[in-house]
C-alpha cells in the first residue's frame, strides 16, 4: 500500500494539474472532431500552452518556454499559414472525417484500455528526483557535453529538413 | 507520475483517432502534433519521477531533441501538403491514392 499512497500523493494531487488535464483533454477532443480546420488549429494551440503549462508543474521550465517558442510560435504559425494557403478548405465547413470513425474509434479505445493496463499494473520503481535547481543551467552543460553528438545530428536533421522543405514548395521551372 | 501518464495515454488514444478519421493532411498533421506532445509529456514525467541517479536531465534532453525533430516534420509534412495541393487541388487524403495500387 506504501507503493499506491506514493503513486497517488504528488504534485497530481494538485488542482492546477486537474484544471489543466481537463483543458488539454477538451482541447484536444476539439482538434480531432471540429468540422472547421481553423477552429482546430486554433484549439490545437491551446492545448500546446496546456502541455507547457504541465511541463512547469514537472519543473521543467525550460522545456516550458522551448514548448511555447517553437510549438506555439511556430509550428501552430506554420499551420496556419498552410491552411490558409490551401483556401478551400479554410472557408467553407466541409466534411472533415472519413467513414472509418467506428474503427477508429474501437482502435483508439483498445489503445487506450491497453496502456492504461500497462500503467497501472506495472511496478515503477518510483521515487521523486532532486532536479537541480538551476534546470537552464544543467541543461546546457548536458547538451554541450555528454549529448553534444545527438545535438550535431539534430541540427543537421533540421537543416536538412529546411532545405527539403525549400526544395518541395519551389515552384518548377522558376 | 500516475496521472501523468494516464493524461498521456488518452491525449495519445486521442491523437490516433484524429489521425485515423481525418480526410484532410493538415488534420492528420495536427493529430500527429498531439502525439508528439503525449510522448514528451512522459519523457518529462518519467524524468522528474523515474531516473537512475539523481540529478539527471536526461528524459528532458530527449524531451528537446523529440520538439526539434517534430519541427522538422512539420516543416516537410507542411511542404508536401503545399506540394500536393498545387497538383491535386485538394488535400482530402483519400482522393490522392496514386502510391496504393
Amino acid at each position: 500500500m506504501e507503493f499506491v499512497s506514493n503513486f497517488f500523493s504528488d504534485v497530481a494531487s494538485q488542482p492546477v494539474f486537474y484544471l489543466l488535464s481537463l483543458a488539454l483533454i477538451l482541447c484536444a477532443l476539439m482538434v480531432v472532431t471540429l468540422k472547421n480546420i481553423f477552429h482546430c488549429a486554433i484549439f490545437l494551440i491551446l492545448a500546446l500552452f496546456t502541455v507547457a503549462g504541465l511541463y512547469i508543474l514537472l519543473h521543467a521550465e525550460f522545456l516550458a518556454a522551448v514548448q511555447v517558442l517553437i510549438y506555439v510560435g511556430a509550428v501552430s504559425v506554420l499551420m496556419i499559414f498552410a491552411i490558409m494557403l490551401t483556401s478551400q478548405i479554410s472557408s467553407k465547413v466541409i466534411k472533415q472525417s472519413n467513414e472509418q470513425s467506428t474503427v477508429a474509434f474501437v482502435a483508439a479505445f483498445f489503445f487506450l484500455i491497453a496502456s492504461q493496463l500497462a500503467l497501472w499494473k506495472t511496478k515503477w520503481n518510483i521515487g521523486e528526483v532532486e532536479l537541480p535547481e538551476k534546470n537552464i543551467l544543467s541543461l546546457g552543460k548536458l547538451l554541450m557535453t555528454d549529448y553534444v553528438l545527438p545535438f550535431e545530428v539534430v541540427s543537421i536533421l533540421l537543416l536538412a529538413a529546411l532545405i527539403g522543405a525549400v526544395v518541395l514548395a519551389r515552384r518548377e521551372g522558376s | 507520475m500516475g496521472h501523468y501518464i494516464a493524461l498521456a495515454g488518452v491525449l495519445f488514444a486521442i491523437g490516433i483517432f484524429g489521425v485515423l478519421t481525418r480526410r484532410n493532411a493538415i488534420g492528420i498533421l495536427m493529430s500527429l502534433e498531439l502525439m508528439f506532445n503525449a510522448a514528451n509529456i512522459n519523457f518529462v514525467a518519467f524524468n522528474k519521477y523515474i531516473a537512475s541517479s539523481s540529478g539527471t536531465l536526461t528524459g528532458q534532453i530527449f524531451a528537446i531533441f523529440i520538439v526539434v525533430v517534430a519541427a522538422a516534420e512539420a516543416v516537410v509534412g507542411l511542404a508536401i501538403v503545399l506540394l500536393i495541393y498545387r497538383n491535386w487541388k485538394g488535400i482530402d487524403v483519400d482522393r490522392i491514392n496514386i502510391m496504393k495500387w
